[in-house]
């Protein structure tokens, strides 16, 4: 069976998140990055069922973008992933979910998988659009928001997680694209020996001109915090001083302290 | 301009979210038609046409056939917006319908302005504009961002819709909420717990906050899904909506998700050593200060 786990690089969320000079997505300068949180799950679900599989099955990483994200690739491998495939691309946070998705398949419609995992949507850009739209472009069942996952049989069972803790429980045969929520398992933290295993892995890159590319359906064109509301009282400074302050105001403010 | 807006039912239940469809709608100035599937005895207030295919036959969950109905309904009314709530139905769906016209799919939408569309990201803690390259878009809104003051009057024009009931995605149906012990919905005051505390050890800090103020301990996600806190103290879209009259938020981001469950606090602090963290946006009292240093002396001063 042929596996196929799709991931994001992001910047750490808790960043101070400044403009680019063109003004429509964040400045690079002080960000560190890793792997989108939603993507560590539809890696370690990718890779358990690698596990359960066993032999003659087989698990490749793709990711988009500069040169830094193969460092992320690297731990997808390090997790467990057999392969990793770099698709080229530094301007590709300049593409629309569209665009993203399409290169995923140009990559992925010759290559039969059976399966694809991908989070549920990235951390950065949070459109939850382009797992979705990849298993339409292939023709491939899908099914989102996974918070349990199994396969049997050719077919695969799921739960899905819905507002207010329900969740649907829905099946489909294969090949198929599902996309993975927080808390569907925990994700490993790659061991050393496994770490000195992926350097020997192999990671295809492929430079994104050499595929096919779609125009965009839409641009993003500007990137700014949230206007603030105001209103809240800041306090800031040595800590026994902003407690005895918070009392105070608490006091005044509410009626849970008497 | 015309907006089909399409709505959800769920174990029989037409959600009220559509209404803030309607005020999404309102906002750009749209005609309005309704798409669902649904129950032609539990329809929405409102005057205009409903596009109406039954729920029984195609059920609460088939995002193959409930693509294809919509589809149906879009070809007939020829919408400039096909508007689907932010939620675990319309992320589902959306990207399904754009992806088969291929027309452009805004997510998330918390405003709009001359024709461009502001959404978040970074977690919430920004915003970016978006505009569509093409005349027909599918829209996503995020719940909570648009609010009608009325629900509308009216008995809807129904239109039936039908399409080829086969399908490949078998929905099994519900699983239950898990029982809660605890019951967050009454508590007046609420201590929660978020990722800035660290470790599952220092839950027991918070825990200390939450009885010195005679409250409960709620909880973020991440906490839960860590297993550092039980489900049942989530607080969040996923978890419990709750409204007590103090609800402190410790080292806790505000995800939109988060916020939607406890935004109808009457008076909110949140304690994080992150100012850009978006909780601070609808804090009465930010305490900007690491939390595993400032709550034990709050609850040393409180047990005063």
């Amino acid at each position: 069976m042929k596996l196929l786990v799709c991931i994001k690089q992001v910047p750490d969320m808790d960043s101070h998140f400044k403009a680019n000079e063109s003004g429509d997505w964040f400045s690079e300068t002080d960000l560190a990055y890793r792997m989108n949180e939603y993507d560590e799950y539809a890696v370690e679900q990718a890779v358990q069922l690698r596990e359960q599989l066993g032999e003659g099955s087989d698990l490749t990483v793709l990711s988009i973008g500069p040169d830094r994200v193969v460092e992320t690739i690297k731990k997808a491998l390090a997790m467990g992933c057999d392969r990793g495939v770099h698709i080229q691309d530094p301007y590709v946070h300049k593409k629309d979910p569209w665009q993203v998705a399409s290169i995923i398949v140009s990559y992925a419609q010759d290559k039969k998988f059976d399966l694809i995992f991908t989070g549920m949507q990235s951390q950065d850009r949070g459109s939850a659009q382009v797992g979705v739209t990849v298993a339409e472009l292939l023709d491939y069942n899908s099914v989102t928001t996974l918070v349990d996952f199994e396969y049997a049989d050719g077919a695969i069972k799921v739960k899905r997680e819905l507002e207010g803790g329900l969740k649907g429980v829905v099946r489909m045969r294969l090949p198929a694209l599902v996309t993975c929520q927080l808390g569907l398992n925990v994700p490993r933290y790659p061991t050393l020996p496994n770490i000195m295993k992926a350097k020997r892995k192999e990671i295809e890159a492929v430079s994104v001109s050499s595929i096919p590319n779609e125009e965009p359906l839409a641009s993003s064109n500007r990137f700014y915090p949230p206007i603030k509301r105001g209103g809240g009282v800041v306090l800031e400074g040595e800590v026994a001083d902003i407690a005895e302050k918070l009392i105070g105001i608490l006091k005044e403010k509410t009626t849970v302290l008497r | 301009m015309k907006a089909l807006l399409v709505g959800e039912y769920r174990e029989g239940k037409l959600l009220d979210t559509i209404y803030e469809l309607v005020a999404f709608a309102g906002k750009t100035g749209a005609d309005t038609a309704f798409c669902l599937i649904g129950d032609a005895k539990n329809v929405p207030n409102f005057g205009g046409t409903l596009y109406l295919a039954d729920v029984v036959k195609y059920g609460e969950y088939n995002p193959d056939l409930h693509k294809k109905l919509i589809l149906a309904a879009i070809k007939i009314e020829n919408p400039d917006f096909v508007v689907f709530s932010h939620s675990s139905y319309g992320w589902d769906l959306a990207p399904r319908v754009a992806a088969n016209l291929k027309i452009a799919q805004i997510s998330e939408v918390v405003d709009i302005n001359d024709g461009s569309f502001e959404v978040g990201c970074c977690n919430g803690k920004m915003r970016r504009t978006v505009k569509p390259a093409t005349n027909r878009v599918v829209i996503t809104v995020q719940s909570g961002a648009f609010s009608i003051q009325k629900v509308p009057q009216g008995i809807p024009t129904v239109v039936a819709l039908d399409v080829d009931c086969a399908s490949k995605i078998e929905f099994l149906g519900y699983e239950p909420v898990e029982a809660k012990d605890v019951d967050l919905g009454k508590a007046e005051v609420i201590v929660s717990a978020g990722r800035g505390i660290g470790k599952k050890d220092n839950v027991q800090v918070i825990a200390a906050l939450a009885k010195a103020l005679g409250g409960e301990l709620g909880a973020s996600r991440p906490v839960v899904d860590a297993g550092w806190v039980e489900h049942s103290h989530q607080v969040g879209t996923t978890g419990q909506t709750v409204s007590p009259k103090l609800y402190v938020a410790c080292g806790i981001s505000g995800a939109i998700q988060h916020l939607a469950g406890m935004k109808k606090t009457d008076f909110i602090v949140a304690i994080n050593k992150d100012k850009d963290a978006p909780i601070g946006e609808i804090a009465d009292v930010f305490v900007i200060a690491d939390v595993m240093q400032f709550v034990p002396v709050l609850t040393a001063k409180l047990l005063k």
